[in-house]
């Protein structure tokens, strides 16, 4: 289907998002899916970006805050927990961290060449317990 | 079985979505938020369609489809009969005894945005509400068309700039008031009709699981805060749908066949109107003192709905 151009498609073609019957799909998990290319699954818009959300575990709460708000089904919750950003669908919105409850916020925007490991190393400390420890 | 799901946020954060990333819709735009939140209240299968807009403009991008579930487009103005009809071929069938899983009954859920619904469908929503078919419509109100550039609708608010309306030096934008449709949608005697705003998960999702019980025809109103025609930087989506929500702009409600109100979310604060439309460009030049006065019209317009509304959830009728 995908390989037919716009322009060479038959009229009523239907495009599949699945491999086979897909009469489940709301049990079935993204990784246990089979996606077509014709899904837009398939498809990144990671240069769509110019900031990127970096996600530090340190701090979250698990609140799922991030994962109902998120426009792009780019938070990655599993079994109520949010376990990571999908990059290739995040947009770089910013809404996640905006909503995010925690101080510090469990997410923060980075541009999008900063490397992970100095971010997570620059996050801004929780103060309370800084106080406490002095 | 759902109804656990979406016990707590906790709970509902277990959902597989049925509906798919790298869609071309804006960063930030609400209508992606809704669908979620629409598609994730049920585990039946579905049956979808959408009008012609943002929405279905951005999630079915030949070659590509971002839906996991039967969906159709048609036109601009049918969304809803596109639904209608494929529910009506399901009963038929079903009467035939030619269904394969006859008691795996689908969602039929029909998306428009305002223009849509509003103006340019409106006939053909009437007609589905008065069949009765057993669906639901869903209104993306952005309160413009967005699609084609930011055009007036009959759901843009008094002194907002839209293109056809621009703000300037002898106008201060659009002076229609914003058509009230779920009043209008009420008078079909619709056994369901409510309004809803994605930054209220909760009362948001009990509602479309209200919907989705029903029979009948139901409507739901969605506010779909939009960043590019608003005004506003995409990260402050729910920012928005907050004040909006809060200063009784979008008020939370339902109407039960056709007369019964519950007014369905109470600010514990109610704050100004001004607050809302300060954080939108589309609203920036009503800040002027030749314009100001039209800021405490619209306090007052808000003001009136509000004890109306009240006073209709008193009356019981
Ligand atoms: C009959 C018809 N008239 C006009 C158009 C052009 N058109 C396509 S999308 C659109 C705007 C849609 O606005 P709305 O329904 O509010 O949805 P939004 O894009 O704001 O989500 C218009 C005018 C069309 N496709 N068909
Ligand atoms: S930046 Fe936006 S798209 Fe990316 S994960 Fe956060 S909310 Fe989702
Ligand atoms: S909003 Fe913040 S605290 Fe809540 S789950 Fe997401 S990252 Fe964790
Ligand atoms: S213009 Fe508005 S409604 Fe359309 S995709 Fe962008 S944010 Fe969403
Ligand atoms: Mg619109």
């Amino acid at each position: 289907m995908v390989e037919n151009g716009w322009d060479t498609f038959e009229i009523g073609t239907i495009l599949r998002p699945f491999e086979g019957p897909a009469s489940d799909v709301a049990n079935i998990l993204p990784e246990d899916r089979s996606y077509t290319k014709s899904n837009s699954f398939s498809v990144s818009v990671a240069d769509w970006r110019i900031e990127k959300p970096l996600f530090n575990k340190e701090h979250c709460i698990d609140c799922q805050f991030c994962w109902i708000y998120c426009p792009d089904m780019s938070i990655i919750s599993r079994d109520k927990k949010m376990i990571g950003i999908d990059y290739d669908h995040c947009k770089g919105c910013g809404i996640c961290v905006e909503v995010c409850p925690t101080t510090p916020k469990s997410l923060l925007m980075f541009p999008e060449q900063k490397d992970e490991e100095a971010a997570l190393s620059e996050w801004p400390k929780k103060e309370k317990k800084e106080a406490k420890e002095n | 079985m759902f109804q656990a799901k979406t016990k707590n946020l906790k709970n509902f954060s277990t959902s597989a979505e049925r509906f798919e990333g790298a869609n071309l819709l804006c960063p930030g735009c609400a209508h992606s938020i809704i669908v979620r939140e629409v598609l994730n209240a049920t585990n039946d299968n579905l049956i979808l369609a959408a009008s012609t807009g943002c929405l279905e403009v951005c999630t079915a991008v030949y070659p590509h489809t971002s839906w996991d579930a039967s969906w159709i487009h048609i036109g601009f103005e049918n969304g809803s009969s596109a639904v209608a009809g494929a529910e009506a071929m399901y009963k038929a069938l079903k009467n035939k005894g030619r269904l394969k899983q006859p008691d795996r009954t689908p969602k039929f859920v029909a998306f428009g945005g305002d223009g849509a619904t509003y103006d340019i469908g409106f006939q053909w929503i009437s007609g589905c509400f008065e069949r009765g078919h057993d669906m639901m419509y869903v209104c993306l109100d952005n309160e413009v068309y967005a699609n084609t550039g930011g055009q007036r609708s009959s759901s843009t608010p008094i002194g907002a700039s839209a293109t056809t309306t621009p703000a300037g030096r002898i106008s201060y934008g659009e002076k229609q008031n914003k058509k009230d449709i779920m009043a209008i949608m009420a008078a079909h005697g619709a056994p369901y009709v409510a309004q809803v705003a994605p930054n209220k998960w909760k009362d948001m999702v009990a509602k479309i699981q209200k919907g989705f019980a029903t029979e009948g025809p139901v409507f739901i109103n969605a506010m779909s805060a939009c960043t590019t025609e608003w005004k506003f930087a995409p990260e402050d989506t729910i920012a928005i749908s907050d004040l909006a929500t809060d200063s009784l702009v979008f008020p939370l409600y339902e109407i039960i066949d056709g007369t019964k109100l519950n007014i369905t979310y109470r600010p514990k604060n109610v704050i100004p109107v001004r607050d809302y439309l300060g954080a939108q460009g589309r609203f920036k030049h009503l800040f002027t003192k030749q314009n100001e006065y039209l800021i405490d019209e619209w306090q007052a317009r808000v003001d009136a709905k509000w004890e109306q509304l009240q006073r209709r959830e008193e009356a019981c009728l």
